[in-house]
């Protein structure tokens, strides 16, 4: 059976075979950042087509449908369009952190992919905190926000920046508690095992209504995390023309871009990690016939179906979601969701000691 | 002269928001002092598109100069072309045949309904939601399609004309405007689904822009401004033209002040106008679409003054004549201009986005306010 496991597997026999096993080790971090940086790039292109199509069949359209079979090349199109175009520097500008703000931005979205599990046994990197890991990488990317902000020497810019600050730093605790409350119930921060854990069940089924609760709260503070509608107030279109990122031009822009859409597949991979089980089949209990027929379907697929979903879910909220004002955004994170959360992670408490989880 | 760039003494940063802006609708440029994301002070500035039409119309004949009219409030240019139409008909004592009154207001509802489904996506996408925005045009094809039968125009309609309307109506024209009423029925219930009864819409909207009666009265506000802070102002009503005394329709007034009061009281009025149409569409009179009047048209001596609503509010055109072919000087008073005057009061202590959904529910069109 296909697999991504087989893959690798056979790649690390093949070069240990053929190279001594230093040697090997070098080769295959080369291949694997190679890979990286072209699933990255892949990545993007495909969520951004996606949105397109998604937002245009919300809004009676057909999205684009004019290069390569049914639109499918327009982003690369848009890609090489945009490497081509000048890399404009405002006048007044900070040049040396304008130019470093989109490369912060990218970096730090690499970095949060290391943990992650794509398929069974193909994870580039098992640390054993990956969701602490994963968690204080994810707040870096708001320091290439305002750095974009701050060095653009535009009041735009600078309010966009301002307002992503007060964002990012307030829907941190409410993820982070939605986090901890999975951590709770599985006693470990290495990805590997929170997947394992899932074996009998995903915990959005297991773990009560508590479980359902800390879901939502994630969904709805990675969604402020990663400024997506109905919480971009930091490009805010129609009051700040583009926020943060309205003087960029080029593949600069492009940056920004690609590195918005990587953190939403990776906010929702987390998500699917946490919730859905990750790369793990949909088992129930001890129906043992059941769960063999799940297992024919690939890992990988398991995967990328529920982070696509969710990915889904989130371009929902956008194409049809109208945007909240700042004091109402802060509002919600300080008056709502945080005393929701805390109250519910001591819930989650409970039922992890008590046991009463399935 | 105000310092433009950079900051105040006080340390409040001086935001140009326009003339190229998303959410002005248009070439207006608004300076803004900021403290923090708060507002202290809203200044419009105007004057990028004037187009002077009024001294233009001085060297224009009384039948061309209402074909001008349709680049002011482009939006609602039935109406604007029916106002000067109903000024010249009034100082030449034209009395026009009772199909052609039917037919002005017709085509008035449904420019009035166009208009306010073009506002609803434009404000929703002010305050974020872009889905509306193509939901709301597609239901206002289904009127441009209606009127270009008739008209032969989708924008600048240039159908009224002094005696009555410029053609007969289309043979269609009934059946389409049956079938898109009850086609636009479900579809307003569904622009409530998705807009108005939102949460976030809501919370938006809910208490922001807050414009008391008196200072409505005061600004000179009209139309669906106005009339969301109480204020009874529909000229339909106060001083009817053409049939509105004969038709049943409501003057939808909101009592709130606020944003969302202002947006009620436009989603009421389009139901009102479909009330409209539908007392009128089965009982268009037989007989003329137009009186008949001279080739040239000459205005006695003396001040003509007539007024109607407009999607906007009240729009008045003022014509002095000398006698002569063209007019000696005409005044035209735009609802957007006064609306908009009123923006700093509403705006002041609020957040920009608010000011953004201020300025939806003002429903300018900038081209009517500069003229």
């Amino acid at each position: 059976m296909l697999s991504i496991e087989n893959i690798t597997q056979s790649i690390d026999a093949w070069l240990n075979r053929a190279f001594s096993p230093s040697v090997a080790t070098v080769l295959e971090g080369v291949l694997v950042g190679l890979g990286a940086i072209t699933f990255f790039a892949v990545l993007g292109l495909v969520l951004v087509l996606m949105e397109r199509k998604v937002s245009a069949y919300m809004q009676i359209r057909l999205g684009p449908n004019r290069v390569g079979p049914g639109g499918s090349l327009q982003t690369v199109a848009d890609t090489l369009k945009l490497a081509m175009k000048e890399g404009l520097i405002p006048d007044g500008a900070d040049k040396f952190l304008f130019n470093l703000a989109p490369f912060m931005v990218i970096v730090v979205a690499m970095l949060i992919l290391a943990p992650i599990a794509f398929a069974k046994g193909s994870q580039l990197w098992d640390i054993n905190i990956g969701i602490l890991y994963v968690s204080a990488v994810s707040s870096l990317s708001v320091i290439g926000i305002l750095m974009a902000g701050w060095a653009s020497n535009n009041k735009y810019s600078l309010l966009g920046a301002m307002r992503s600050g007060a964002q990012i730093v307030s829907y941190e605790l409410s993820a982070g508690f939605s986090v901890l409350s999975i951590v709770v119930l599985t006693g470990s921060l290495q990805i590997s095992d929170i997947i394992a854990s899932q074996q009998d069940g995903w915990w959005l089924f297991k773990g009560h209504i508590p479980a359902v609760i800390s879901f939502v709260i994630f969904l709805i503070a990675v969604t402020a995390e990663t400024n997506r509608a109905p919480f971009d107030l930091a490009e805010a279109e129609s009051e700040l023309t583009a926020g943060f990122h309205t003087e960029y031009s080029g593949m600069r822009f492009a940056l920004f871009f690609l590195a918005e859409y990587v953190n939403i597949f990776i906010v929702c991979a987390i998500a699917a990690t946490l919730y859905l089980g990750g790369w793990m089949p949909l088992h129930i209990g001890h129906w043992s016939g059941f769960n063999q027929v799940m297992d024919y379907i690939p890992s990988s697929l398991w995967f990328l179906g529920k982070t696509f979903f969710l990915i889904f879910v989130i371009m929902w909220f956008r194409w049809t979601f109208p945007r909240l004002r700042i004091d109402q955004l802060l509002d919600l994170e300080w008056k709502y969701l945080l005393p929701l959360s805390l109250f519910n992670l001591l819930l989650m408490t409970l039922i992890a000691i008590e046991g009463w989880h399935f | 002269m105000i310092e433009e760039v950079g900051t105040t003494e006080l340390g409040e940063l001086v935001v140009n928001l326009g003339p190229q802006h998303p959410s002005t609708h248009g070439v207006l440029h608004l300076v803004i002092t900021l403290s923090g994301e708060t507002i202290k002070k809203v200044e419009p500035h105007l004057g990028y598109i004037h187009r002077s039409i009024e001294k233009m119309c001085e060297s224009l004949s009384y039948r061309q100069f209402i074909y001008v009219t349709s680049r002011m409030d482009y939006l609602s240019s039935h109406i604007n072309n029916h106002g000067c139409a109903l000024c010249v008909e009034k100082g030449m004592q034209i009395e026009v045949p009772p199909r052609a009154k039917v037919i002005r207001v017709l085509m008035d509802e449904l420019t009035r309904l166009a208009s306010h489904q073009l506002w609803w996506g434009a404000m929703a996408m002010d305050v974020g939601a872009l889905t509306p925005f193509f939901h709301a045009f597609r239901e206002r094809e289904a009127i441009n399609d209606i009127m270009e039968k008739t008209c032969g125009a989708r924008l600048t309609m240039n159908y009224m004309c002094p005696g009555g309307v410029s053609f007969d109506l289309h043979p269609d024209f009934q059946k389409e405007v049956k079938a898109f009423l009850a086609f636009f029925r479900g579809k307003l219930d569904e622009y409530d689904e998705l807009v108005t009864d939102n949460v976030i819409f809501q919370g938006r909207m809910e208490g922001v822009g807050y414009l008391s009666r008196e200072a409505a009265i005061s600004y000179g506000c009209s139309g669906p401004t106005a009339r969301a802070s109480d204020v009874s102002c529909d000229v339909r009503k106060l001083s009817p033209y053409e049939v509105y005394d004969q038709v049943r329709f409501e003057e939808v007034t909101g009592t709130g002040g606020d944003c969302f009061a202002r947006y009620n009281v436009r989603m009421g009025e389009m139901r009102q106008s479909m009330a409209i149409i539908e007392q009128l569409i089965d009982n268009v009179p037989e007989g003329e679409f137009q009186a008949k009047t001279k080739a040239v048209l000459k205005l006695p001596k003396g001040e003509f003054y007539s007024k109607v609503e407009t999607a906007r509010g009240e729009f008045g055109v003022y014509i002095i004549s000398e006698g002569a072919t063209t007019p000696y000087r005409i005044k035209f008073r735009s609802p957007g201009f006064s609306n908009l005057s009123a923006l700093d009061h509403m705006a002041r202590g609020h957040k920009i986005g608010d000011l953004v959904a201020i300025m939806g529910t003002l429903d300018l069109v900038i081209p009517d306010i500069d003229r």
